[in-house]
C-alpha cells in the first residue's frame, strides 16, 4: 500500500521534472538573447534538476544512493550557479550586450531585428 | 577559528564523504579512505587552503534555514519564469541594473551572488566592493531584489565572524 503511494508520488515528482526541462528547452528556443536564455535555462537547472531527483530519492528508498543522490544535488545547486555567472562574464567579456527592455520592439518583443549598439543604463 | 579546528574538521568530512560514496567496510578500502582524506587535508595544509573561506565551519548551523527560505524562492521564480516562457505573447522585459551588497566579507558576497544567480530571472553578471550588477527577465525581478530581503538575509547568514 505504501510503496504503492510512494511509486505514485516518485513518478509524479519525476514527470513534472521532466516537464520543467521540457519548458527550460522550450524558452531556450523562444528567448531572444543570450542573457534571457540563461534564465530560461535556469530552470532545467534547479527546479527540473530538484523534482528529477527527487523523485529518484523516493525510488531509492533509505539506502545509500538515497545519500549519493542527495549529494549530487548539494554539489549542482553549488556549481551551476556559479557556472551560470561564469557564463554570463565570460559573454560580457567577448563584447555581448544584453537586450534591454528599452531596445525591444514592443510590438513583437521577440523580434530578432533589435540595433546591434545597445546602450546600457 | 584556527587551522587545527579546520583541519580536523575537513579531514573528518572528507573520510565520511568517502565513506557514504563507497558503502563498503573492507580494512583495505576504510584504510585507503582514511589515507586519502589525510593526504587531502595535508596538501591543502601545506598549500595554505584551509580558514573560513575554504571550509566555511561558522555557516554550519545557521545554514540550513538559509537553504529552506531559498528553496521557497527559487520554487517561487521558477513559476513565474515557466509563466513568461509558456506566455504566446512572451512578456519579457529584460533590465540590468545594480543592486546594493551589505555583506562584509567576500564569501558573504559570493553566497548573495549565487542566490541571485539559482533564482530563475535573474542572474549576477559581476561583483564588486559594494554592490552587485544584475539581469533580470522582468520588471518583477528588479522590484524583488530591489526590496532587500535577500540581502539581509545573506547579511544574518554571513554573522559577525
Amino acid at each position: 500500500m505504501i510503496s504503492t503511494v510512494l511509486d505514485s508520488l516518485s513518478w509524479l515528482l519525476l514527470l513534472s521534472g521532466c516537464a520543467c526541462l521540457l519548458i527550460s528547452a522550450i524558452g531556450l528556443l523562444r528567448m531572444p538573447d543570450l542573457f534571457t536564455r540563461m534564465h530560461a535555462a535556469g530552470i532545467g537547472d534547479t527546479l527540473g534538476a530538484i523534482l528529477v531527483l527527487a523523485g529518484l530519492m523516493l525510488q531509492a528508498g533509505l539506502s545509500i544512493t538515497l545519500v549519493k543522490l542527495v549529494l549530487i544535488l548539494f554539489f549542482l545547486l553549488f556549481t551551476s550557479p556559479t557556472a551560470c555567472h561564469a557564463l554570463a562574464r565570460a559573454a560580457l567579456a567577448g563584447g555581448q550586450k544584453p537586450l534591454l527592455a528599452e531596445n525591444l520592439n514592443t510590438e513583437n518583443p521577440i523580434s530578432e531585428s533589435s540595433p546591434t549598439e545597445q546602450p546600457l543604463p | 577559528m584556527n587551522r587545527l579546528v579546520h583541519g580536523t574538521s575537513l579531514a573528518l568530512t572528507l573520510a565520511v564523504i568517502w565513506y557514504l560514496l563507497s558503502g563498503h567496510t573492507e580494512a583495505l578500502l576504510l584504510g585507503l579512505g582514511c589515507g586519502s582524506a589525510a593526504t587531502i587535508t595535508w596538501l591543502a595544509l601545506r598549500m595554505d587552503l584551509i580558514d573560513h573561506e575554504g571550509h566555511p565551519l561558522h555557516l554550519t548551523f545557521r545554514a540550513p534555514l538559509f537553504w529552506v527560505w531559498l528553496m521557497w524562492e527559487i520554487i517561487k521564480a521558477n513559476g513565474q519564469v515557466i509563466k513568461i516562457i509558456l506566455d504566446p505573447k512572451l512578456p519579457i522585459n529584460p533590465r540590468r541594473f545594480r543592486v546594493p551588497a551589505s555583506q562584509k566579507t567576500d564569501i558573504g558576497k559570493v553566497i548573495y551572488a549565487n542566490s541571485i544567480t539559482l533564482t530563475p530571472g535573474t542572474i549576477c553578471l559581476d561583483v564588486t566592493e559594494s554592490d552587485l550588477d544584475i539581469h533580470a527577465l522582468t520588471a518583477d525581478g528588479e522590484l524583488g531584489l530591489k526590496s532587500g530581503e535577500m540581502d539581509r538575509l545573506v547579511t544574518r547568514l554571513e554573522g559577525d565572524s
